[in-house]
């Protein structure tokens, strides 16, 4: 087994005396799909932000083999770890390109021409709407600039916190075709989703979250099969 | 009052104006990335002005000495705070920057301050004095509670204005200064006679103006600040190192103080404590745009201004009052206007 590409061992966060995540471990190979899926609340977005850094958390998180715990937010996005938040969290007052630039910021003046033709290439509706302020987009396209703008950065590792919220069933395809595809051109993707059938089709390794800690994991074609997941996030009425 | 008064009175009231704006826009642009209301600005515009005064004067300004001790004191705080992960280069590169190079500031003044420079070599210490500060405030006083609610950091900010005017009580005594005008000559425009100076206030005012616009839209320093503002989150996560757009910010301010400071020294006399009331002036034309708008500052800033002018001539006792007295319409004309927020949307 080669080095994992994220390696998370007993991570915990609490808000005030409430633990939202308890002890989670977790581990990632490198040009892989991992999703965690949860239901609301179970704490997969809070896990996100720990392992971003933007939550203190003890516990371990080592990155390509390195101990990134330590480390403020700017630094782990250096090492190449990259966050799109559920919020997708844009400059909004700011035009698309902007936007995109920034996310090149650490890079330099280099980087982002060229980091500009390959996000346009992959998000065409992006380069139409350059100039437009970032904030009178519509919400797909405001997840695909949060998307674009964290691939300016040239991430390694893209963790994504529900791509899917609130767009729709067209949209959320074609957000899922992209992340395929970004598997593809190696980057390693951690997917936090309520979808969790969407989730388990493009994913290759799975975890289910419930009330702050990781009660199954397996290969995502296992869980999807599994009865348990079946009747609790995949079953009829579930989210689609 | 005839047209002759008005006339001089709009001009007094211009290049006021002029100055608060560039003092509202700096606290805008403060607030914007830092979230700091930054009552200290006007400490910044007094040690402008008399720290130009002391060298026009021959004799070194407290300002050299105050600026070695903040280092010293930025770095021991900033070791002390990160003693776990700080690294002995980091350790190093501080006390090159922030105490040896003030050091080497502080003789290069005490060398040069007794044959009384020429003015623009004044003008370019007083800089190279103030602008360091800005950033050294920051971090002495701002970053370690870089978190906490805009509430918090604005007490932390009139505490840091009372610091800095009991600092400069003793290092400029309670006398007041003029310095040496920039432009000297007079000049006759029909019955008005405008001093030179006047004219490089609006000068540099449009400059700095026009300058501050073009690092905002062009440079990508300038974006990653205004990012900074719209979403702190946002921009920490393309790794826009927060900090230092802080500091960045900081230093603009210093800088816009200090050059302010110089530009009136010769239109008024300066006291150790005069910069509050004008930064004061600034920040209800910051007020009156919302701590938002530059374009909208600038404007109100000119209204305070005239407003100050002409109150100055129908009731001279009441001139301060009056000034002040507009911010409360203001304020309920924008509580009313604006859609409620909670205050703190983090």
């Amino acid at each position: 087994m080669n080095l994992p590409m994220l390696d998370i061992d007993r991570l915990s966060v609490s808000y005030g005396k409430v633990e939202a995540v308890r002890e989670v471990s977790l581990r990632m190979q490198p040009g892989t799909i991992v999703t965690v899926i949860g239901a609301n609340g179970a704490g997969k977005t809070t896990l996100l932000n720990a392992i971003m850094g933007v939550l203190p958390a003890p516990g371990a998180a080592r990155f390509e083999g390195r101990d990134v715990s330590g480390d403020e937010v700017e630094a782990r996005v250096g090492a190449g770890l990259c966050l799109v938040p559920e919020k997708r969290e844009l400059f909004t007052t700011m035009s698309v390109e902007d936007n995109l630039r920034l996310g090149a910021y650490r890079l330099g003046s280099g980087a982002i021409s060229e980091g500009l033709e390959t996000v346009f290439a992959r998000f065409p509706r992006l380069k139409e709407r350059r100039a437009q302020l970032a904030g009178t987009l519509s919400g797909g396209e405001r997840q695909m600039l949060a998307m674009g703008r964290a691939l300016m950065g040239k991430p390694r590792l893209l963790m994504l916190d529900e791509p899917s919220l609130g767009l729709a069933p067209r949209i959320v395809k074609d957000i899922f075709h992209i992340i395929m595809e970004l598997r593809a051109s190696g980057v390693s993707i951690l997917l936090v989703e309520q979808n969790a059938r969407a989730a388990l089709q493009v994913a290759d390794y799975a975890y289910v979250m419930e009330i702050g800690s990781i009660t199954m994991e397996g290969r995502a074609e296992d869980l999807a099969a599994d009865p348990r997941v079946i009747e609790s996030y995949l079953g009829l009425g579930g989210h689609t | 009052m005839n047209a002759t008064i008005a006339l001089y009175l709009a001009q007094d009231g211009i290049i006021n104006g002029a100055i608060y704006a560039l003092l509202g826009v700096t606290l805008v642009l403060v607030f914007a990335v830092t979230r700091v209301i930054f009552v200290p600005q006007g400490e910044f515009v007094a040690w402008g002005a008399l720290t130009l005064a002391a060298l026009d004067a021959g004799s070194v300004p407290g300002t050299a000495w105050l600026l070695v001790v903040m280092g010293i004191a930025a770095t021991v705080l900033d070791t002390l705070r990160q003693s776990k992960t700080i690294t002995l280069h980091a350790i190093g590169g501080m006390v090159v920057k922030d105490i040896a190079l003030p050091v080497l500031l502080l003789l290069a003044v005490q060398a040069i301050a007794p044959g009384k420079p020429a003015l623009w070599i004044s003008v370019l210490l007083t800089l190279a004095l103030i602008i360091p500060m800005g950033p050294l405030v920051y971090r002495l006083a701002f970053q370690p509670l870089a978190d906490a609610t805009v509430l918090t950091l604005f007490i932390a900010a009139i505490g840091v204005h009372f610091a800095l005017i009991g600092l400069g009580l003793v290092f400029f005594g309670a006398e007041g200064f003029r310095t040496t005008p920039f432009i000297a000559e007079t000049f006759r425009v029909g019955v008005l006679a405008i001093k030179g100076q006047s004219l490089a206030v609006l000068g540099v005012t449009a400059m700095l103006l026009a300058g501050l616009y073009l690092f905002f839209e062009r440079t990508m320093l300038g974006k990653a600040l205004r990012a900074t503002a719209v979403n702190r989150l946002g921009a920490r996560l393309v790794g826009i190192p927060v900090r230092s757009t802080g500091r960045i910010a900081f230093a603009l301010a210093a800088a816009i103080g200090a050059l302010s400071g110089m530009l009136i020294g010769s239109l008024t006399t300066i006291y150790y404590d005069s910069g509050f009331l004008i930064g004061l002036k600034g920040f209800v034309a910051a007020i009156a745009a919302g701590l938002a708008s530059y374009p909208l500052t600038v404007m109100a800033a000119l209204g305070v201004g005239l407003l100050e002018a002409f109150s100055a001539f129908f009731a001279s006792a009441f001139k301060e009052v009056i000034v002040f007295s507009i911010i409360i319409p203001l304020l309920i004309w924008r509580s009313l206007k604006a859609p409620h927020s909670d205050e703190e949307e983090e």
